[in-house]
């Protein structure tokens, strides 16, 4: 057997055993599909009341936004079940064994995916239900979805470089909190980036974020020729920035993330 | 030939020293016990030659491997059975055992085989298809213990295994050591039990602090504190000077004020507890017990290290 056929083996078991956890234990599920139905309903209602934005309904705006936020929050799932099997020694036991150093990392990333997946079909039903609309045809409606999966799979390998380090899946939280909640409200993701304060405004429109929520509000249609996206590089070519900052982080995060699990020794 | 070998090596957490040039040489077919109390540096050296851990200096190896250059074929032929039971709570035993041996790379049937095959071995067929979640801390050592074995690893190292568990559960995890020994595997055994020790090991190794202090068997340890020794408890202390005046044709006799004890280094002959009776009984002294006394390897610990074993505190444990 080649050593990239074990790797990718050894991996698959290991997203075998997490897919059986999310089975056995759907807590985490249905809490990580709750919070963004819930993020639906009160930025549709109460934010949805109050913000103008020209050409477009509110709700067909938010949504591609709450989608980024929610990739970015299943995400954290990969930082949070690394953590825990840190703390629970599980992650002693895999390091003892002859198993691909990769292997726990890429089945982690490729069941929390699976994971994502689900979360994503669920938010787009609430969606839905609340008024918004694929205005695009299906190619690229799914090609808006894809973009968001794959950000989501990026995101996942900063989240495990983060709770390897910290080894608890409290600490994590907390610690995945104060780097989601700027990420995310820093963006275009739930207001237009246009009347931002100063420092906030290059930072909103250069985020990673925004890039991948304008990228899938034009592949879903959401957009209006009276609210064009603001003249910077990102935001104008957004589906290729997308693509870029996913690259970019999977080419820093993926060796960052191993080299913390060669290292990673429970307390 | 020697299974595992240390040499020098030493690891640090800060400015906390885990392990102090710490040397160790375990043959082929022999179980090692390393006895120390919490913080002694045990697990550290287990971490590192699990290749879970990297010395800061030093070298060992498993089979003739580098823990550093060959740890990939390192891992191949050892099993690691750690302090804390490291099992899926969420899956099944089953599952447990089914994953490991797929990520020793057996196939598929071999695996299943080999679960099945220790769920019985280890008396757990019948909750073999429950969740881990549902397991007693001795069943959950056993199936971490299985999990350990399902690559039939030439050289297996336990970490503590019956820490923490009831007097039951590690009687039944001793017959099981036991009995993994007399199939010849090479074992390196780490304990703060003497008893464990005692019972298990070919060979101790005492440490402390990170170093080793003392080597040898548990008889041969015992040697180092001195032979057997006579014990007799008085009821009035009062007659404690005399009785050990009385006795000093026996052996050398120290006072225990605190016990009302006198005791004295003898050596064992038939006849001799009664001799001792008579003299005593000669002055009128009452005796309340009276005996041989082997000495326990506390008596070894104290005598090296001037503590007890049970004197470390449970929270001395480094970050292991």
């Amino acid at each position: 057997m080649t050593a990239i056929a074990r790797a990718i083996g050894d991996g698959v078991v290991v997203a075998k055993r997490n897919l059986i956890k999310i089975k056995r234990v759907p807590d985490l599920l249905v809490f990580t599909t709750l919070s963004p139905i819930m993020f639906v309903l009160l930025f549709a209602y109460v934010f949805g009341s109050a913000i103008e934005i020209p050409g477009v309904s509110y709700r067909e705006f938010l949504m591609a936004g709450i989608f980024t936020q929610t990739a970015i929050f299943g995400a954290t799932i990969t930082g949070t079940g690394l953590a825990q099997d840190m703390q629970r020694g599980i992650i002693d036991r895999f390091r003892s064994l002859p198993m691909a150093r990769s292997a726990v990392l890429v089945g982690r990333t490729t069941s929390d995916l699976v994971n994502n997946v689900i979360v994503v079909l669920v938010m787009a039903v609430t969606g839905l239900i609340v008024g918004w609309r694929v205005h695009s045809s299906l190619p690229e409606a799914a090609a808006g979805f894809g973009i968001l999966l794959l950000f989501a799979y990026a995101m996942s390998w900063p989240m495990a470089t983060i709770g390897l380090a910290v080894r608890s899946p409290e600490v994590f939280n907390n610690a995945s909190f104060i780097l989601i909640f700027p990420m995310t409200f820093i963006a275009n993701t739930f207001v237009a980036t246009t009347n931002l304060p100063g420092p906030l405004k290059p930072i909103a429109e250069w985020n990673p974020v925004s890039a991948v929520t304008q990228a899938s509000r034009e592949m879903f249609g959401n957009t209006s020729p009276l609210f064009p996206p603001p003249d910077v590089w990102p935001l104008r070519n957004a589906i290729l920035a997308s693509l870029l900052w996913v690259a970019l982080i999977l080419v820093v995060f993926v060796p960052l993330a191993i080299r913390q699990y060669r290292r990673a020794v429970a307390r | 030939m020697a299974a595992i070998t240390a040499s020098g090596l030493v690891k640090t957490y800060g400015s906390v020293v885990a392990l102090d040039r710490f040397d160790l040489e375990v043959q082929q077919g022999t179980v090692m016990g390393l006895l120390g109390p919490n913080g002694a540096g045990k697990t550290t050296a287990v971490r590192i030659f699990t290749t879970l851990l990297k010395p800061d200096e030093g070298s060992a190896s498993v089979l003739g491997l580098d823990v550093a250059s060959q740890a990939t074929e390192l891992r191949e032929v050892i099993g690691v059975s750690g302090q804390y039971a490291a099992v899926d709570e969420d899956l099944t035993g089953f599952e447990n055992l089914d994953m490991v041996g797929r990520l020793y790379h057996l196939g598929a049937t071999a695996s299943r085989a080999r679960a099945r095959e220790l769920l019985e071995r280890f008396d757990l067929a019948d909750a073999a298809d429950r969740t881990v979640k549902g397991y007693s801390g001795g069943m959950r050592r056993r199936l971490d213990l299985a999990g350990a074995l399902v690559a039939k690893p030439q050289v297996l190292f336990l970490d503590e295994p019956t820490t923490g568990l009831d007097p039951r559960s590690r009687l039944a995890m001793w017959d099981v050591i036991a009995e993994l020994v007399s199939e010849g595997s090479t074992l390196l055994l780490t304990t703060q039990y003497l008893e464990e020790a005692d019972r298990l090991a070919d060979e101790i190794v005492v440490i402390d602090r990170g170093g080793v202090i003392a080597q040898g068997t548990s008889e041969e340890l015992k040697v180092q504190v001195g032979g057997e020794h006579l014990e007799v408890a008085l009821d009035d202390p009062a007659d404690l000077a005399t009785a050990a005046a009385e006795l000093s044709s026996l052996g050398e006799p120290s006072i225990d004020e605190v016990r009302r004890i006198v005791t004295m280094p003898v050596r064992a002959t038939p006849g001799l507890l009664t001799s001792a009776l008579r003299i005593l009984d000669a002055v009128s002294i009452d005796v309340v017990d009276i005996g041989l006394r082997r000495p326990t390897l506390d008596d070894v610990f104290l005598t090296l290290t001037g503590h007890h074993v049970a004197e470390a505190p449970e929270d001395a444990e480094l970050p292991s």
